[in-house]
């Protein structure tokens, strides 16, 4: 048995449906990504697994537990960091990791040989209070806290939203640990950078899940060609791009653009086209991740 | 699991004392409340500037006069004319005018002698303040009517706060707010942060029932609240000379019944309220103002209209406020109290009942 298994799971909060009948599975000791922008159902998600929020329809198990019917065991054996910081500010660090040890029943030296290696980096301002810790800080001790009852599953809301791109590097390395302890993972984010940091991922959007892989297993299934284009205008360029022949797809992808092309595609035709346009630059490009959530996106 | 109920207590309580604003707020909040209450704002009539109209300074008019200059609530301001009763009260120089009709004195001798009706005083008063317009014009009848030593007179004794002290009527009253204050609304705050800081989350999240950690919270409030209770107490009896002959064990142990059902009140709040913004407003509106207008602390139940009286009776304080009136004042022991004992424990199983009903082990 999987170590979370959701099936055709939908919430609606009103006439909004957060969660569209999804269904997915999470293996042992895998760190499995939900990748997807704001709004497309993953807090919801979350909220669901951790027994906070009653599904509509579908069903799920965590554990080999069903979400509705034995959540108060769930809570026992997972271990969850919401979105946003949710610590007691006025509380020192350690009396934090202390309180949250005893909400699970343990004390922290029990399961020390687990945090160290997260807890050890904010050990020394152990007694500051956790409001006054920076991004990177807060989310390690977040992390430990979460930790403190050796969980089996782990959820992590956007755990490295708002934290910089160091803290951010360093958060994956510490998840990677873990995962070779045998814990496994369930981890949201925005960035789709932090996508092949995971075992597999599942793309989401508007509360459903456009395609499930590993990183490179959805790169590999963007089949067309790719190219990053470049002018002195690039909004003209973007407007122009999108009506010549071949075109398939054209859309801002940091300081370019990304044109997909379709079959009867030629880039000296494609520039000849554009003389009147000032500088344009066409190269073949590699896809990425955000190619692809691109592509099912506007399927 | 015994021993993380402690460090629930202990963790609250950090919140508490971190938090020395609050705590500051707390402690001082019933000793502003007690020395305003029982010094400054009061109904009892002092210093009433009082003008008397006469046409003729007969014997019976002096004799009047005499008896009002020496009442210590009233000071004597001399003999006006009938065109200055009007800018005399709006100018303030008096706040009532006495006047007498000229056959006052003819008339007073007939009435005795049973061939004519009892003479007329005319008191005009400056009831802009209500309160002290009321009593001024009780106190002055009582005043002239003793002039009129000729007719039969009602004699008045003013039981158990012979002085009629406002400070005995408002510290009950005040005792009624303030717990409210202290205990609902602090521990419904309290609550509702965690939900708006969304520690709620990793709370529910934890094989702990909140319920537990519901009554975690209300531990460190219920000991400040004890700590409030004394400090009240040793003012009302100190400082406002409150009688308390009614034992302040007594009160001790009902004022502790009150305080559990505030508790509890505050829990109901924060099953509603999502913000503490929301929970300090109804805590404020919705259980403040019944309590000044419907709890006979300001104006007595009796005075309501009918249909406040019906309603009156389910605001807490109107139970315990009483009780320590009459227990304070009156005198009176626990056991004569039992009907309000009785009510407010019923009150407070069931909006305890109520509330851990609501209060849900998810977030919806």
């Amino acid at each position: 048995m999987s170590a979370i298994d959701v099936h055709s799971l939908s919430k609606s909060y009103g006439k909004v449906r957060a969660l569209d009948g999804v269904s997915f599975a999470v293996e042992h000791g895998e760190l499995f990504g939900l990748i997807g922008p704001d709004g497309a159902g993953k807090t919801t998600l979350f909220r669901l697994l951790t027994t906070l929020i009653n599904p509509d329809e579908g069903s799920a198990t965590v554990d080999g537990l069903d979400i509705e019917k034995d959540y108060l065991s769930i809570r026992k054996r997972v271990g969850y960091m919401p979105g946003r910081f949710s610590l007691y500010p006025d509380l020192s660090v350690e009396e934090n990791l202390q309180f949250f040890a005893a909400l699970f029943g343990v004390t922290v030296e029990e399961s020390y040989d687990l945090i160290a290696p997260i807890y050890k980096q904010i050990e020394p301002f152990r007694t500051r209070r956790a409001g006054k810790l920076s991004g990177g800080m807060k989310q390690k001790l977040a992390l430990s806290c979460a930790l403190i009852h050796r969980p089996s599953v782990l959820f992590l809301d956007e755990p490295t939203t708002g934290v910089d791109a160091v803290s951010r590097s360093e958060f994956w390395d510490m998840l990677a640990d873990l995962k070779e302890r045998g814990i496994t993972i369930l981890v949201s984010t925005p960035y789709m950078d932090e996508a092949k940091r995971c075992d597999r991922i599942a793309l989401c959007n508007e509360g459903r899940i456009l395609g499930i892989d590993t990183p490179t297993g959805i790169v590999q299934g963007f089949d067309k060609p790719l190219y990053s284009i470049s002018a002195k205008n690039m909004f003209a360029l973007l407007e122009r791009a999108r009506r010549e022949e071949g075109v398939e797809d054209c859309y801002p992808f940091g300081e370019k653009h990304h044109l997909v092309a379709s079959a009867g595609f030629d880039e000296e035709r494609f520039k000849a086209a554009l003389a009147d346009v000032e500088g344009v630059e066409i190269v073949s490009a590699e896809p990425t991740i955000e190619d692809m959530f691109i592509k099912l996106m506007r399927r | 699991m015994k021993q993380n109920f402690g460090s629930f207590v202990k963790k609250e309580s950090l919140h508490i004392l971190r938090d020395k604003r609050t705590m500051l707020g707390v402690m001082l909040i019933p000793v502003m409340l007690m020395t305003l209450f029982g010094f400054a704002i009061s109904t009892e009539v002092n210093n009433i500037n009082v003008a008397v109209v006469a046409s003729e300074h007969t014997d019976g008019v002096h004799d009047a006069v005499e008896r009002l200059s020496h009442n210590e609530y009233f000071t004597f301001k001399g003999y006006i004319s009938q065109d200055e009763i009007d800018p005399c009260l709006r100018s303030g120089k008096a706040g009532a005018v006495v006047v007498f009709a000229s056959d006052y004195d003819r008339r007073a001798e007939q009435a005795a002698a049973g061939i004519a009706t009892k003479p007329v005083i005319q008191l005009i008063v400056d009831a802009s303040n209500v309160n002290t317009a009321g009593s001024a014009t009780a106190y002055l009848q009582n005043v002239l009517l003793g002039a009129a030593s000729q007719q039969a007179m009602f004699e008045t004794r003013m039981l158990f706060n012979p002085q009629m002290r406002s400070a005995y009527n408002f510290v009950p009253g005040i005792m009624g707010l303030i717990f409210i204050l202290v205990c609902a609304m602090m521990t419904s705050v309290s609550i509702v942060r965690e939900k708006e800081v969304g520690t709620m989350e990793v709370l529910l999240v934890s094989p702990v029932r909140p319920v537990k950690i519901i009554f975690a919270k209300m531990i460190p409030y219920f000991a400040i609240s004890c700590i409030v209770l004394v400090t009240i107490l040793l003012l009302a009896r100190y400082l406002l000379e409150v009688p308390m002959s009614g034992g302040v064990g007594g009160i001790f142990s009902l004022s502790l019944l009150y305080l559990a059902l505030s508790l509890s009140l505050g829990l109901l709040v924060s099953t509603i309220a999502t913000t503490q913004m929301a929970a300090l407003l109804i805590s404020a509106m919705v259980m403040m103002m019944p309590i000044l207008m419907l709890s006979g602390m300001l104006f007595p139940i009796e005075n309501l209209p009918e249909f406040f009286q019906v309603v009156s009776n389910i605001v807490p304080a109107r139970w315990y406020i009483d009780a320590v009136r009459k227990m304070m004042i009156q005198g009176l022991p626990l056991v004569a109290v039992w009907k309000n004992c009785v009510i407010l424990l019923g009150m407070t199983v069931a909006i305890l009942g109520i509330s851990l009903k609501k209060f849900n082990d998810k977030l919806e």
